[in-house]
């Protein structure tokens, strides 16, 4: 029974996920949205680094910078792909409270409803590195990229970005207004402290703590290194560490986030229940 | 014990207001339920009749989980509200009028479908009975519509068939016809009806402030107000305490500054309720006796009043309120938002 809830709850909602993300009107709008928008943010970004280092393409800090960007969007998306729709069924749909009342789990339906936008995520990501590879020489040779860690780190790494979500969702749940800067401002934070565009070793020594605390920065790290070995040297900080024990942080914070995350969300939910937020729209 | 389907033990909710971001000092207490106990039995078509703002749609959200009480409990089902919500969650549905939810970029079936899927209904099942109940509303040419397409009252539509699919043990439809023309509430109501004689084990919670829905419907009616249950009983036995009362319509020309507490006042009257609108007044009495009528019509055209038709009526659940409350339910109403 219990087993059963959990399934239906993700695939039901992985479904509905789906109908209002390919609910494209205009084919165009989504190609603008899901291939354009991604490598023009790229594009920005290899100019600026072009300009900083006159031209030091070849530098490993480049690929790790270009890479680093291209897999953030996976932040962004899933994190907000989870926690968005509790907003969206609240307000702008009105159908939370009686997905609250059906047996559902919430943080199942949270997380089918975040599929959809991990899927379109990972075809900007897709696009975006191949764009890097014919167009700017990112190093990444297909036949030598290590997929038996690239893959499995990814899915930890989703995982791990979904647990996040959950805890920005049950603060949504207890928010009144479009609180969706929570959203923003932990991507914003996981920007600076994990190293996607520049090595940890870049900021203070004081804040450097915060960036290893973070399981980004070990994912990140890990999934440029699964694609393009050498770019481990433009990362001092982490240069000392295997792979194998990077990844061991990064199951061991994941683990950590999805207990945090799942207890996060029960004590939203809970609260969300007393004050009468399930239900609550902003023109209250 | 016996086997109720919903049973409130001293239920109460009360909901703090907090200040805006200037005055977070200020906050009150909205006392929105208050000490109500109530048993449901299986079977039942049980009606929450009210004014806007008594406490229905607190007391539904109560018990079906969405809202935390914050003193007694709730059982639904046998399982408590509070504790046991993922008891509860597979057992019950609601439905609320006045409002128009639903993914809009899915088409009607899909909604319906989708929701079906949270319960675990097999797909095939799921869509015989939306199809069955599409075509007990009049909505089944809008089938394939998108819901964004729909008009508010037949996206209502949707949402009380929404309700019937997943076959729930007990129901909760609050103010299922509001806003809905009378074609569309009769056919409303059929189908509640239906469903509940189709089988025993179903009880059907509703709130209405339609005393005439609550009267024609319902097999017990809660009358509530200011988060209080009243009085609770058969229809017919809340208007029978008003039979030996005597119960008058008067309409007559305005009342020249005539207070309604001066006719209250007349012996043998018991209650009066004024309703004015341009170049006429609307007068209901309550009398103990007959012939108490003579002094009201005497103090009217005493002071100038002419009486343009009199009507005298059988006792309805709105003239119970008057009797329970001292107001007319309307009243009450204006009352609450001052
Ligand atoms: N979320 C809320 N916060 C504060 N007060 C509320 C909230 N919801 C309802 N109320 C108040 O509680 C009282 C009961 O409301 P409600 O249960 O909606 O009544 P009804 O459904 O009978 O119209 C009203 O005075 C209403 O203003
Ligand atoms: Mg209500």
């Amino acid at each position: 029974m219990q087993k059963s809830t959990f399934a239906r709850s993700f695939l039901t909602a992985t479904w509905l996920g789906w109908q209002i993300e390919s609910n494209w009107t205009d084919p165009f709008l989504f190609a603008v949205y899901s291939i354009v928008k991604p490598i023009a943010s790229a594009a920005i970004l290899v100019v600026m680094y072009g300009i900083i280092t006159k031209g030091a393409f070849g530098d490993p800090l480049f690929p790790y910078m270009y890479l680093g960007n291209v897999f953030y969007m996976y932040v962004g998306a899933v994190m907000t792909g989870v926690s968005w729709s509790v907003l969206d069924d609240r307000e702008h749909y009105k159908t939370l409270k009686y997905i609250y009342v059906a047996p559902v789990n919430i943080p199942m339906y949270l997380l089918g409803r975040g599929v959809s936008r991990f899927i379109t995520g990972s075809i900007a990501v897709f696009i975006t590195i191949t764009a890097g590879v014919l167009f700017l020489n990112v190093p990444l040779d297909v036949t030598k990229a290590n997929w038996l860690l690239f893959f499995p780190t990814l899915l930890v790494g989703v995982i791990m970005l979904a647990m996040m979500g959950l805890v920005i969702a049950g603060i949504t749940l207890t928010t009144v207004r479009h609180e969706g800067f929570a959203g923003e401002a932990v991507a914003g934070l996981l920007y600076i402290f994990s190293g996607a565009i520049f090595p940890l070793d870049v900021l203070p020594a004081f804040l450097r703590p915060i960036g290893l605390a973070m399981p980004t920065t070990y994912w990140l790290e890990l999934l440029r290194r699964s694609l393009v070995g050498g770019v481990a040297q433009a990362f001092p900080t982490l240069a000392g560490f295997s792979n194998l024990e990077l990844f061991g942080i990064l199951l061991a914070l994941t683990i950590l986030f999805s207990f945090i995350g799942i207890n996060t969300f029960r004590y939203f939910d809970h609260k969300a229940r007393e004050r009468g937020m399930i239900d609550r729209t902003s023109n209250y | 014990m016996e086997n109720f389907a919903l049973q409130t033990e001293g239920l109460g909710r009360i909901y703090k207001i907090h200040g805006n971001r200037k005055e977070k000092a200020i906050r009150k207490e909205l006392v929105a339920l208050k000490d109500v106990s109530l048993e449901v039995k299986t079977g039942e078509l049980f009606g929450l009749l009210g004014p806007n703002g008594a406490g229905k749609t607190t007391l539904i959200k109560i018990l079906t989980t969405l809202l935390a009480p914050t003193s007694g409990r709730g059982m639904v089902a046998g399982y408590d509200v509070a504790q046991q919500p993922q008891e509860v969650r597979p057992r019950i549905n609601m439905v609320s009028g006045g409002e128009s939810s639903g993914y809009g970029l899915l088409t009607v079936r899909e909604n319906l479908w989708m929701f079906s899927q949270f319960y675990g209904v097999p797909s095939k099942e799921a869509y015989r009975r939306i199809d069955s109940y599409l075509k007990e509303i009049g909505l089944t040419d809008r089938a394939h519509t998108k819901s964004s397409d729909l008009s508010t009252g037949l996206r209502q539509k949707m949402n009380i068939v929404r309700g019937f699919i997943t076959d729930p043990q007990v129901l909760f439809l609050d103010e299922p016809t509001l806003g809905l023309d009378v074609g569309a509430s009769r056919d409303v109501r059929r189908i509640i009806r239906e469903w509940l004689a189709a089988d025993a084990k179903r009880t059907l919670l509703l709130t209405t402030h339609y005393m005439a829905e609550a009267d024609e419907l319902c097999d017990r009616v809660a009358i509530i107000n200011k988060g209080q249950v009243l009085a609770c009983d058969t229809p017919e036995n809340l208007k029978r305490r008003l039979q030996k009362d005597v119960l008058f319509e008067l309409a007559t020309s305005p009342l020249n500054g005539l207070p309604l507490s001066a006719l209250e006042k007349l012996d043998g009257v018991k209650k009066a309720t004024l309703r004015e609108s341009d170049g006429r007044a609307e007068i209901k009495f309550m009398l103990k006796e007959e012939s108490a009528l003579a002094g009201v019509i005497n103090t009217l055209t005493s002071a100038n009043v002419k009486i343009q038709n009199l009507t005298k009526h059988e006792p309805t659940l709105e003239d119970v309120f008057v009797d329970l409350v001292g107001r007319s339910m309307e009243d009450e109403e204006h009352v609450e938002s001052d």
